[in-house]
């Protein structure tokens, strides 16, 4: 690999830190105990997945630098089992999708090859800038193939694009012109921008079948990094060291430890609460004159910050993500929060009457749930539901008569008053008694996430209860959340489905039991969980692949649960 | 015609691989009545679809008079305008057949695609507009245009199959750098010398896609399906570098509009809907007009539409649930002005199609365009007394101005039309009650006999 290459390309892991024995991770110290691989039970089907574009982003990124990053719009995946992630397995792909991926790739091979890049971007110079040098063309494309391939290229196909830029370059007249179309190839190629997984005997358990080492190197740098591997991991596959139980630990240990950690810790959370949202996030200006794109901008940002910091840098209890007053603040938002701010992103925590505690109490969560022009209880509890304990409250059921919802009545001040419709006509009242008990405490912040007390000179009721525990408000709601058994399933199921790409089935319980327990005796401690997947049997092993279905957006309905016990807890299935 | 004769200009054309033709294209170039290319080839007909969310008041809305000078009522006002080329269908059905009324799918999911959805997550199949361009769309720069003016690049009722949406333009700088920024080849520049990258692409693609074949051989059946979509798109991409080696026809409408500067503000507000749909317009019509595409879709308001109105608080949809019905006009008086704005822009994308001169006509005379919605009465995400329209005369096969009494028939019957007006031989569309071989055959015009 040439020294300009791997300057980039290893950059990003520089600042790994690994001790003897334990990890530092975001100031934390934790075990990096060896976690042994128990018989795999099934494991998952071997995927082809769609990279995302972020994906696609982070690993030019780590390549060639971070200068590379040309502004794409990918086509949307659908959200499976609440994750684009899982949506990767199953989404097409187009025409116009290729396309997309053309014009990206003949734009990021253009600035590669650039006067101004090539110097440090090709690790060798031609003998004649205008006439073929296929030694110079093979030592490139082998070395960025197997980077953006994430396994080495065949001697075969290497001849074969050394032969295309000889004759590119014949034809342009330049060798880098000739290297650039045939770097638009790799960039354009199905072994680039497709996640193909390939299976193998698994030698530790005759008759079953585990991930290839490439397939598990990238399987795990996608969960972790949300990247491609990196140069040492590639090598770790191609030495056979990932396959073993020790290198596998050291490899995970040394992915969590890396920087590159909190960008695929950012990505998991960016997925999980559907903060891609917040791209197309836009309010009325006359109701919301404050509310701006940045505004949107930043309350994503906002959230991952909040994240990053309670979960890596305070090495923090995921529960306590949803009661933490601490939060980071831009001039945007502090307009929102009507806070003073200075320039920039600088911390700032609520003080300990605010009603403001924990990610539901974000701009992110309370804007985007909301509508246009107004708040909606209905939404941000569906939402609660939905993102955060996995649970599916279905759409509107057809046939409604809807003019028992509205609004014909002035002294309707509140949404309290006027959802209580909602709860008398049956049909309506099943989802919405579940949905908006939770959305209603919410209603302390506008749909703008401006705090209020009253709604139109009407004092608002925040009080209610999740799941059969009370509330008075939005601190009480966070508290009962805290506290919601489902909040840590769903995380752990959630984090289970985006580090194998697929949706969870019954014949996951095992491993989502154990990593649930395992979450719980580690304090729900993130990293901990994250380690726990990528070294659990399961992870890397690969069941026989049968017909494949979309599973619904959740296990289980509020409407079973309802009929269930009513106001009792609801449990995931699995 | 002019002193610059057909076989004086085209001998100039064939005789030439790099001609200089200094003369925009005149009618000349054209047969003697307007109906084909000088080189004897038919002029193209183009399908299109638009796309508006939530219906119409029907109160306001439906004509009383079928056939020819229909009323117009308020709702209907901006259709005044265009009346003469468009065709209006009223007491359309979308049949549920026995499975769920998913509200704001199952009804542009059968006006699409001709099945009833049986969940929320169950996409379409391929779409009309797909299926209309495998007959239509596979010569042209692009096989099918999908824009959006929602700004949200998740909004499109354009599905090759139930995982692979068409991404649409949302973006209207974006959507002008794809169709005419550097590798625009304009039909009436002079010269023309192939591009030496194009001929080096091109090699190296066909190396991209011998990849495909390794990959295959390791996964199974459904992920084969997507890598034949993925060879499909290389493909594609493989067809656009031939045509950048070959000179295009001349066409004397295409002018590459001004490069836009400045992206129109984000947001649903309804004057920022409508700026992002009368930009995106403007370049889907020059795109059609250049023969970029034959096959377009248009989204003025997704379903379940978010538009909203400075300083009201709902946005459309919620509108329709909450608002109170007028006790004067009988009617819920914003939901109204909602699609009355989807209305005037429906008028005014057909209306940017006849300002195209081709032939003796417009561009709409060799155009079809499909307008559906999602809901009858969207107060009651009703399915029934749903309408639609058509715009354009498809080269002579559709004959316009006129209100249709669908009778309670399905949606489908307008698509199943359209199909057969673009000369797909098929003999019916839509599954089980969705399922017709029946075209409204007051509209097909009697040119295929003769």
């Amino acid at each position: 690999m040439s020294r300009r290459v791997r300057k980039f390309a290893l950059a990003a892991t520089a600042a790994t830190l690994v001790l003897a024995g334990a990890v530092l991770l975001g100031g934390q110290v934790f075990s990096s105990r060896p976690t042994a691989r128990t018989a795999p039970p099934f494991g998952s089907e071997k995927r082809l997945r769609l990279l995302t574009q972020e994906q696609y982003l982070n690993t030019l990124r780590y390549v060639f630098g971070p200068d590379v990053q040309p502004v794409v719009n990918f086509a949307a995946v659908p959200r499976v089992d609440g994750l684009l992630g899982v949506g990767t397995s199953f989404a097409g792909i187009t025409d116009a999708q290729l396309e997309i991926y053309q014009k990206t790739a003949a734009t990021v091979a253009a600035q590669i090859l650039s006067p101004e890049s090539r110097g440090f971007l090709v690790p060798c110079k031609p003998a004649a800038e205008e006439r073929p040098d296929d030694a110079c063309a093979r030592e490139f494309l082998s070395t960025v193939g197997r980077l953006l391939y994430r396994r080495p290229i065949d001697d075969t196909r290497i001849a074969e694009l050394v032969q295309q830029a000889h004759q590119a370059t014949l034809g342009l007249k330049s060798f880098y012109a000739g290297l650039e179309v045939v770097l638009e190839g790799l960039l354009l190629s199905p072994d680039t921008l497709l996640v193909v997984e390939q299976a193998e005997p698994d030698a530790e358990h005759p008759g079953r079948l585990r991930l290839d080492a490439y397939s598990l190197a990238s399987r795990l740098s996608l969960f972790l990094w949300n990247a491609a591997p990196d140069d040492e991991l590639l090598t770790a596959a191609q030495s056979g060291e990932l396959q073993t139980p020790h290198g596998l630990a050291r490899a995970v240990d040394r992915m969590l430890a890396s920087p590159r950690f909190e960008t695929g810790l950012r990505a998991f959370f960016d997925d999980m609460l559907a903060l891609e949202s917040t791209r197309t996030l836009a309010k009325d200006s006359v109701i919301y004159p404050e509310f701006t794109s940045q505004t949107a901008q930043d309350s994503r940002e906002e959230t991952l910050r909040t994240i990053v910091d309670h979960l890596l840098t305070r090495h923090g209890d995921y529960r306590d993500l949803f009661t933490t007053r601490r939060t980071f603040v831009s001039p945007a938002l502090a307009a929102i929060y009507q806070i003073p701010a200075g320039p920039g992103w600088t911390p700032y925590e609520f003080p300990a009457d605010s009603p403001r505690a924990g990610l539901l109490t974000q701009v992110s969560f309370l804007a985007l749930h909301s509508h246009p022009g107004r708040s909606s209880a209905t939404k941000r509890g569906k939402a609660l539901r939905e993102l955060l304990l996995c649970q599916d409250v279905p759409r509107p059921p057809p046939d409604v008569d809807f003019s028992a919802v509205e609004n014909p009545d002035p002294n309707l001040h509140t949404a309290r008053e006027r959802v209580g419709v909602h709860l008398k006509n049956p049909t309506c009242a099943g989802c919405h008694r579940v949905t908006d008990p939770p959305g209603l405490a919410l209603e302390s912040f506008d749909g703008a996430g401006v705090y209020r007390a009253a709604e139109n000179g009407s004092p608002l009721d925040t009080s209610g209860s999740l799941d059969g525990r009370p509330f008075q408000d939005t601190v009480g709601l966070a508290a009962a959340l805290h506290d919601n058994p489902s909040l840590v399933s769903c995380l752990v199921r959630r984090a289970y489905d985006y580090a194998v790409g697929a949706p969870t089935t019954t014949r996951d319980r095992p491993v989502l039991r154990d990593l649930n327990k395992q979450f719980a005796a580690d304090g729900y401690r993130v990293p901990e969980l994250f380690r726990a997947i990528a070294l659990s049997g399961p992870f890397a092993a690969i069941a026989p692949e049968r017909a494949r279905h979309k599973p619904s957006p959740a296990g289980v309905t509020v409407q079973a649960a309802l009929s269930a016990g009513g106001t009792q807890p609801i449990v995931l299935a699995y | 015609m002019s002193k610059y004769s057909r076989r004086r200009i085209l001998r100039g054309m064939v005789n030439g691989t790099a001609v200089s033709v200094a003369l925009p294209l005149l009618n000349c170039f054209l047969n003697t009545n307007g109906t084909a290319l000088a080189s004897g080839k038919p002029m193209p007909v183009r399908f299109g679809t638009w796309f508006w969310g939530l219906g119409a008041t029907n109160a306001i809305f439906v004509p009383k008079k079928v056939g020819r000078d229909y009323d117009i009522p308020s709702q209907l006002a901006p259709v005044a305008r265009i009346r003469e080329h468009v065709n209006l269908f009223t007491n359309l059905m979308a049949f549920r057949d026995g499975e769920p009324n998913l509200c704001h799918h199952s009804g542009w999911v059968i006006g699409r695609a001709g099945v009833a959805p049986k969940a929320e997550g169950d996409k379409p199949g391929e779409t009309i507009d797909i299926t209309i361009a495998g007959q239509i769309g596979r010569t042209t720069r692009y096989r099918t245009l999908t824009a959006t003016a929602t700004g949200d690049f998740r909004n499109t009722v354009s599905y090759e199959n139930a995982n692979a949406p068409s991404p649409p333009e949302i973006s209207p700088i974006n959507f002008y750098s794809r169709l005419f920024g550097a590798d625009f080849q304009d039909p009436n520049a002079p010269g023309f010398t192939p591009n030496p990258r194009a001929i080096a692409r091109r090699s190296v693609l066909s190396g991209v896609m011998g990849e495909i074949k390794t990959l295959e051989r390791t996964v199974g059946a459904e992920d084969r399906q997507r890598l034949d979509e993925y060879f499909s798109g290389l493909r594609h991409l493989e067809q656009q570098f031939d045509q950048q080696l070959t000179k295009p026809e001349q066409i004397a409408a295409c002018h590459a509009p001004p490069a836009m500067k400045e992206e129109p503000r984000m947001g649903n507000e309804e004057s920022l809907v409508a700026e992002r749909h009368r930009m995106l317009t403007e370049l889907m019509v020059m795109a059609v007009t250049c023969d970029q595409t034959r096959v377009f879709n248009m989204t003025y308001s997704d379903a379940q539409a978010n538009t909203t109105q400075a300083g009201y608080e709902k946005p459309h949809h919620t509108t329709t649930h909450e608002e109170r019905i007028d006790d004067q006009v009988h009617y819920q008086p914003h939901c109204a002005w909602f699609s009355a704005r989807a209305i005037e822009a429906w008028a005014s994308f057909v209306e940017a199609f006849t300002k195209v001169k081709e032939g003796d006509g417009t561009l709409l005379d060799n155009v079809l365009i499909y307008a559906n919605t999602d809901h009858g009465e969207a107060r009651i995400h009703s399915l029934d007394n749903m309408v639609a329209f058509t715009a354009g005369r498809a080269g002579g096969r559709i004959k316009t101005g006129l209100h249709i009494d669908a009778g309670r028939t399905s949606v489908t019957r307008v698509g199943f039309t359209a199909m057969r007006a673009m000369g797909l031989d098929v003999p019916s569309w839509g599954v089980r009650s969705n399922n017709t071989s029946q075209e409204f055959k007051e509209i097909v015009a009697d040119v295929r006999s003769g």
